[in-house]
C-alpha cells in the first residue's frame, strides 16, 4: 500500500517545539542570560557582529543564542535582521590612528613610538586546561596601567621615508560601495573587495592566508601592526550641515607589510595588505590582510596562479552564509531530478547489457 | 519580532522596486541573465531565496499563491514558503493551478496548461548554463554577449559519443526567443517543451548568485540538439499508480526492500485532480492515507 508522505506542515511545527525544548538544555540549570553571552562569549559575538556585518552585541548575542552556539548560523540570523533595516547615509571613514588602543603590537620594530602593549591576549598562555576555571573563579583585578595615549600607525612611520607604498587616497565625492545593494561584478575594485573579506568566513580567509605562506601565491608578510581598542565613528548630516559623532566601536586592524615592489621609474617600496573587523577578531584581520595583499596581483602586475589570488574564486566562495546555505539545500527533495537520472542511467546501462550480449557470439567467432 | 513589524510581502518598497526593475529588463531581453542586488533573506540561500524575493516584487493584496516544491504542494519547503507569504503579505493561497495569479517552483513545471495573466516563478539554484563548462564569470558574461554556445554543443556531442544520448536528464539547456542560451533550472528535461509559446509569464530568480532572468508569454524556448539526435521527452515504461495518467512526470516510490516499486504523479494537484474526475490506476482501490510525521 502507498502511503502519501505528508503531514510537512504539522511536522514543521514539531520540530521547531522539539528544537525550542533542545535550546532549553536541562531546565534544572539557569538559562544562559544575553549579557553572560556578550561578557563572557565575547570572542563569539565580536565573530557574528563581524560577519554578520552589524555592530549590535546584544543582537549578536542574542542571535548566538538562538542558534544554540552554532556562529554561522548566529551570523545568518544577523544578516536576514540587518538586510531589513533603512539605510541612512555612510559614516566618515573612522581613523584608527586616533583609537583608544586596548592592545597594539608590531612585528617589524623591536620598539615603536606608544610602546608595545600586549591587553588581553591568549599568546604567550600554555594551553593548558585550566581546572579551576571549572568550579568558577574570581580573578584577579587587572593591573591598573596608565592610560594610553594615541598611537602613531607604524605603516604611517614607514610611509614618511616613501619605505611604504602610500594609502590609496580616498576620493571623499565617490559613493562608497556596497555589495549588499549592488550586485558584484568582476573584476571588483578593493573597496568591495575589502567589503567582502570583512563579512568572509573565517575559517576560509584564515585557510586561505595560510596557503600564501605555504607558497600558493606567495607575498612575504610581516606583521606591521595589529592594534585593538576603540574609535569614533561620525556621520555626516546633511541637513546639519556638520559631522555628528555617533559613539565608539570597538575594533581590530590588521596591516600587513609585504614584499617590495619598483621598477626603472619607480623606487622600490613595501607594499600593503589591509584586515579591519569589530571586536577583537585578530586571527580574522590578520588572515584578511593575507588575501587582501593576494588580491591585489592583478593591480599590482603580478603572475596570477594562487587560488587566493583569484579574486573571482575567492569573493564567489567566501561568505558562509551562502556556502552553509548551498550545501545544506542538499537536505531538500530532489527525487524529481533524481528520478531523471535514475531513468536516463538505466536506460545506459540496459543499451550497456544489450550491446556486450550481441558483441559476446562475435567475439567468440573472431576466437 | 513579529509579522507587522515588517512591510507587506517582507521586502521594504525600495528593494521590490529594485527587484522590479531587474525583471523588467529581464522581460524586455529574454533569456539574459541581469545582476540585482539580491537581499539576505530569513531562509538559507539555495533554499529559493531568488525565488522568494521576485515573488515579494510582484505580489500584490488580490493575488493567489501556489507554491510547490518536487511538483507538490505538500513538501516542506513549498509549505515553509507558502506560510511566509500567509504570513508576510496575507495573501489567499492555493494548491490548485488553475486557481493561482503567481507559482512558485523549485523543480518542477505543472502539468495543467499555465494560462494568459498568470506567473511562474522558478527558484534558481546555479543560473548561468555554461557555469559548469567555464567556471568563470567574466568568460560566461563574454560568451553569451557574443553568442558563443559552441563549447555547450560540443559537451553535448561528448556524450553522444561515449553513451548515446545527451546525458543530461534536468536542467537542459534552451535557447530562447533564438539568441541565450539559458538554464531552465532543475526541471527535468520532461518539462523543457511546456516552456515554449507558454501564455503565462515565466521568471527565474537566482539569490545566492544574484540573477533575474525571464521567458515573456509566447516566447520560443527551444531545447538544444542535433538535427541526427533530437531532444526527446523522457517517457514513463508505466502510467501513474493513482490516476491512470501516461502523460505525466512520475515519482518512484520505493515500496519494500525486496524491489517493489510503484510510479505516481509527481504533480499531487494534477493527480488529485484527475482522480476526483473519476480516474483510476492500479493502485487507486488502496485506502490513500495521511500520515502526519512528529
Amino acid at each position: 500500500m502507498y502511503v502519501a508522505v505528508k503531514g510537512g506542515e504539522r511536522a514543521i511545527e514539531n520540530a521547531h517545539r522539539l528544537l525550542a525544548h533542545e535550546r532549553r538544555g536541562d531546565r534544572d540549570v539557569a538559562e544562559i542570560s544575553l549579557a553572560q553571552i556578550s561578557g563572557q562569549l565575547s570572542l563569539g559575538v565580536d565573530r557574528v557582529m563581524t560577519e554578520g556585518s552589524l555592530y549590535d552585541r546584544e543582537l549578536a548575542a542574542l542571535a548566538i543564542k538562538q542558534a544554540r552556539g552554532d556562529l554561522i548560523e548566529a551570523i545568518f540570523l544577523v544578516r536576514a535582521f540587518r538586510a531589513t533595516l533603512p539605510r541612512f547615509g555612510a559614516t566618515e571613514p573612522v581613523d584608527t590612528g586616533t583609537m583608544q588602543v586596548r592592545r597594539r603590537i608590531s612585528s617589524t620594530f623591536k620598539d615603536i613610538p606608544g610602546g608595545q602593549v600586549l591587553g588581553p591576549t591568549f599568546d604567550y598562555t600554555h594551553r593548558l586546561l585550566d581546572p579551576q576555571l571549572a568550579e568558577g573563579s574570581a580573578p584577579e583585578a587587572p593591573v591598573a596601567a596608565e592610560p594610553l595615549a594615541a598611537m602613531p600607525r607604524v605603516t604611517d612611520i614607514l610611509g614618511r621615508d616613501g619605505l611604504i607604498e602610500a594609502s590609496p587616497q580616498t576620493d571623499d565625492g565617490a559613493p562608497v560601495g556596497d555589495l549588499t545593494r549592488e550586485p558584484l561584478s568582476f573584476p571588483a575594485d578593493r573597496d568591495l573587495r575589502l567589503q567582502n573579506l570583512a563579512r568572509a568566513d573565517e575559517g576560509f580567509l584564515l585557510a586561505l592566508g595560510y596557503s600564501t605562506q605555504r607558497g600558493y601565491g606567495r607575498s612575504h608578510p610581516f606583521a606591521g601592526e595589529i592594534r585593538f581598542g576603540e574609535v569614533e565613528v561620525e556621520f555626516f548630516a546633511e541637513d546639519a550641515g556638520f559631522t555628528v559623532p555617533l559613539g565608539a566601536i570597538a575594533m581590530t586592524e590588521c596591516q600587513m607589510v609585504n614584499q617590495f615592489k619598483g621598477s626603472a621609474t619607480e623606487a622600490p617600496c613595501f607594499t600593503r595588505g589591509y584586515g579591519l573587523a569589530f571586536g577583537q577578531s585578530e586571527r580574522k584581520t590578520m588572515s584578511m590582510a593575507l588575501v587582501d595583499r593576494s588580491l591585489r596581483a592583478r593591480e599590482l602586475s603580478e603572475e596570477i596562479k594562487a587560488p587566493a589570488q583569484d579574486e573571482e574564486f575567492v569573493m564567489s566562495h567566501s561568505d558562509n552564509v551562502q556556502a552553509t546555505g548551498f550545501v545544506e539545500h542538499l537536505k531538500l527533495p530532489h527525487y524529481v531530478d533524481f528520478q531523471s537520472e535514475l531513468g536516463l542511467l538505466r536506460k545506459l546501462r540496459a543499451e550497456f547489457f544489450e550491446a556486450a550480449a550481441s558483441a559476446e557470439p562475435l567475439q567468440e567467432a573472431a576466437e | 519580532m513579529n509579522a507587522s513589524a515588517y512591510n507587506f510581502a517582507y521586502l521594504d518598497e525600495q528593494t521590490k522596486r529594485m527587484i522590479r526593475r531587474a525583471i523588467l529588463k529581464a522581460i524586455a531581453i529574454p533569456g539574459y541573465q541581469v545582476p540585482f542586488a539580491s537581499r539576505e533573506m530569513p531562509m538559507p540561500y539555495g533554499w529559493g531565496t531568488g525565488g522568494v524575493q521576485v515573488t515579494a516584487a510582484i505580489l500584490g493584496p488580490d493575488d493567489v499563491l501556489k507554491v510547490i516544491d518536487q511538483g507538490s504542494d505538500d513538501t516542506t519547503n513549498a509549505i515553509s514558503i507558502r506560510k511566509f507569504f500567509a504570513k508576510t503579505a496575507g495573501v489567499a493561497t492555493t494548491t490548485s493551478t488553475e486557481d493561482a495569479t503567481v507559482i512558485q517552483t523549485r523543480h518542477r513545471i505543472p502539468e495543467a496548461p499555465l494560462h494568459a495573466g498568470q506567473v511562474l516563478v522558478y527558484q534558481v539554484p546555479i543560473p548561468e548554463p555554461l557555469r559548469f563548462l567555464e567556471p568563470r564569470e567574466t568568460e560566461t558574461r563574454r560568451m553569451h554577449a557574443l553568442g558563443e554556445y559552441g563549447l555547450m554543443h560540443v559537451k553535448l556531442y561528448e556524450d553522444i559519443a561515449r553513451f548515446g544520448h545527451i546525458a543530461t536528464s534536468y536542467a537542459y539547456p534552451v535557447k530562447v526567443n533564438a539568441r541565450y542560451v539559458m538554464d531552465p533550472s532543475p526541471t527535468p528535461k520532461f518539462d523543457n517543451p511546456k516552456m515554449d509559446d507558454c501564455p503565462a509569464l515565466q521568471l527565474f530568480g537566482a539569490g545566492r548568485e544574484k540573477r533575474i532572468y525571464a521567458i515573456p508569454p509566447h516566447t520560443t524556448v527551444v531545447s538544444l540538439d542535433f538535427e541526427d539526435h533530437p531532444f526527446t521527452r523522457y517517457r514513463f515504461d508505466a502510467p501513474c499508480a493513482l490516476c491512470g495518467a501516461d502523460d505525466t512526470y512520475l515519482d518512484e516510490i520505493v515500496r519494500d526492500d525486496q524491489g517493489s516499486r510503484m510510479f505516481v504523479c509527481s504533480d499531487t494537484d494534477y493527480c488529485e485532480g484527475r482522480q476526483a474526475a473519476g480516474h483510476r490506476g492500479t493502485e487507486s482501490a488502496a485506502p490513500h492515507k495521511e500520515r502526519a510525521h512528529g
